[in-house]
């Protein structure tokens, strides 16, 4: 009952995870003959788990790291205490304000836009500045000190973005330089107002991660729009699932079987002011953005990789790992061999059984040997 | 945004150390500690069965549900004591009561070949018919000297498994 059968079915894309395991996490075989001893000593198993309850590298992608706390000292608290009065006081009212003003112009100018310039070229230009326009708005608003490394992304057909994924800002922060078309996971609340209203003119593909159907007709879309001369660029957080920055977990394969440029995007959060990996779990986007608007700032690094191509005899698994590698090296993540829908779904019972599968092997074997 | 290892007090973790035969330093405890609230994400002072599950590498595990029966429900005292026997410092007696007990499950002190059965039915699920089970474990208790009706007690264990090789041991991550 513990790995539910309903794990199995949606996971279309999922990647088979002996791919990536080192092979010495599987099963040991033994030389010799069968013995009594060698049958009741299940230590290794027993070690196995032991280690997976002391610390496992999954939930460690998932861990917020709270910020050094520096106020400790008795000179240094007052000092710390001030901070806090600027940044509740003075810079959280400011930038809420900074933010309404900008959602006000954005909203006067964006329905307008929508509704008068229907089926025009114009609106659709002018949409994307608007849009570009809002999250510049957004990054301000936490004070965002980002720099981008490499060359801007131009809007041309057959190739597609990719990045590593620590928060709904990094959308933001990609958007304000480029109006990507970014596919997401559908959110309830305003976030899905603003999905539904705002970001579909600007190409944007929303899906439920848990709905079979949903994945078909997105990765029919997907493969629509890269086709389509006309639309915005397109960006896929191919991790599928918000992690700490420290870590990258396994790349959905869907971003590498569209036969296209690959460009890696790699970003990383400088976590001096606040960490800004948003653990949806425990928090809302809501409270993760009052989190950022409430510090000083907001510390990133933007580089745009080299475009990657599909070589020859490649399968579609190992260049979406040869691309994990550039970007885990650019941003400086550790790479570990989970499925990030783990965090939502259990593990499905295929890779207990290939366990099972070798040890029963190896028990068979020397037992036609003796 | 309290942190989790301020609220033990030296006095908790000198008993927790007591309870688990100073088998493990006050910093591993300390990270235990962190380690357990994380996993009891409801804060209820103790990890079900689903908390544990959640956890992909123990739920891949073929010996997790037998597992499960020895560690649902443990308090922070309890799953420092389960886990001290995995310490570098436990005795190798220990280790093989461990091993003794995720046999005989239910705990009457003795394994019985159905017991050994059991065992290997998660170790090899669908890949193994029963039939080929029980000839593999009959085959290799007679070569031992044993037969199929025999119950192994903890002696018989200890002999049969107590060999230098036999290395149980997690180290627990200090930050």
């Amino acid at each position: 009952m513990a790995t539910s059968s309903v794990a199995g079915d949606i996971e279309l894309d999922r990647p088979n995870l002996e791919d990536y395991l080192p092979s010495d996490s599987l099963p040991q075989e033994f030389p010799r003959n069968l013995h009594l001893r060698d049958l009741l000593d299940i230590s290794p198993v027993l070690t196995e788990a032991a280690g997976a309850i002391v610390d496992d590298s999954f939930t460690r992608c998932f861990k917020s790291n709270s910020p050094e706390p520096w106020n400790w000292n008795i000179y240094l608290f007052p000092l710390w205490c001030l901070g806090v009065v600027i940044r509740y006081g003075i810079l959280f009212p400011l930038r809420g304000l900074t933010l309404l003003v900008g959602w006000l112009a954005f909203f006067a100018a964006f329905f307008p836009v929508h509704f008068l310039l229907k089926g025009q070229k114009m609106r659709s230009k002018i949409e994307r500045k608007l849009v570009e326009m809002m999250c510049s708005v957004f990054v301000a608003s936490w004070t965002g000190v980002i720099k981008y490394h490499g060359p801007r992304p131009s809007t041309r057909p057959h190739q597609v973005f990719v990045a590593n994924h620590t928060s709904m800002i990094d959308f933001i922060i990609l958007e304000q330089m480029t109006a990507f078309a970014v596919i997401m996971q559908k959110h309830p609340g305003w976030v899905g107002f603003i999905q539904k209203t705002i970001l579909e003119s600007v190409g944007c593909i929303w899906f439920n991660r848990n709905d079979l159907k949903d994945r078909e007709v997105v990765a029919k879309k997907l493969r629509d729009h890269v086709q389509h001369p006309d639309s915005n660029p397109l960006l896929i957080f191919p991790e599928g699932t918000c992690v700490n920055n420290q870590y990258t977990v396994m790349f959905k394969k869907g971003a590498f079987e569209l036969g296209c440029a690959v460009c890696p995007i790699a970003i990383k959060y400088n976590k001096i002011f606040v960490d800004a990996f948003w653990n949806s779990k425990k928090q809302s986007f809501t409270m993760h953005l009052v989190r950022l608007m409430t510090s000083w700032a907001v510390v990133c690094d933007v580089w745009y990789l080299e475009p990657q191509y599909l070589r020859d005899g490649e399968t579609a698994i190992e260049f979406a790992e040869r691309v994990r590698d550039m970007i885990a090296a650019r941003a400086g993540l550790k790479k570990v061999p989970w499925d990030g829908y783990l965090k939502h779904n259990r593990p499905s019972p295929k890779h207990t059984e290939e366990k099972q599968r070798i040890f029963a092997d190896s028990v068979l074997r020397r037992l036609e040997e003796s | 945004m309290g942190n989790a290892s301020s609220m033990l007090t030296q006095y908790d973790i000198e008993e927790v150390q007591e309870h688990c035969n100073y088998l493990f330093s006050q910093q591993e405890i300390v990270s235990l500690y962190e380690r357990f609230c994380q996993l009891d994400r409801s804060a209820k002072g103790f990890i079900s069965e689903d908390e544990f599950l959640s956890i992909p590498e123990f739920s891949l595990n073929p010996l997790s549900k037998r597992l499960l029966r020895m560690v649902d429900g443990l308090n922070f005292k309890d799953f420092v004591s389960f886990l001290s026997t995995f310490s570098a410092k436990a005795s190798v007696q220990q280790k093989i009561e461990l091993i003794f007990k995720v046999y005989d499950i239910d705990g009457k002190g003795k394994v019985t070949f159905k017991d050994l059965v059991e065992v290997l039915r998660d170790q090899t699920g669908s890949f193994m018919t029963e039939e080929q089970r029980e000839r593999v474990i009959t085959n290799v208790l007679e070569e031992a000297g044993y037969t199929r009706d025999c119950t192994l007690s903890l002696e018989d264990f200890t002999r049969i498994i107590d060999h230098p090789g036999l290395k149980m041991e997690v180290e627990v991550p200090i930050d």
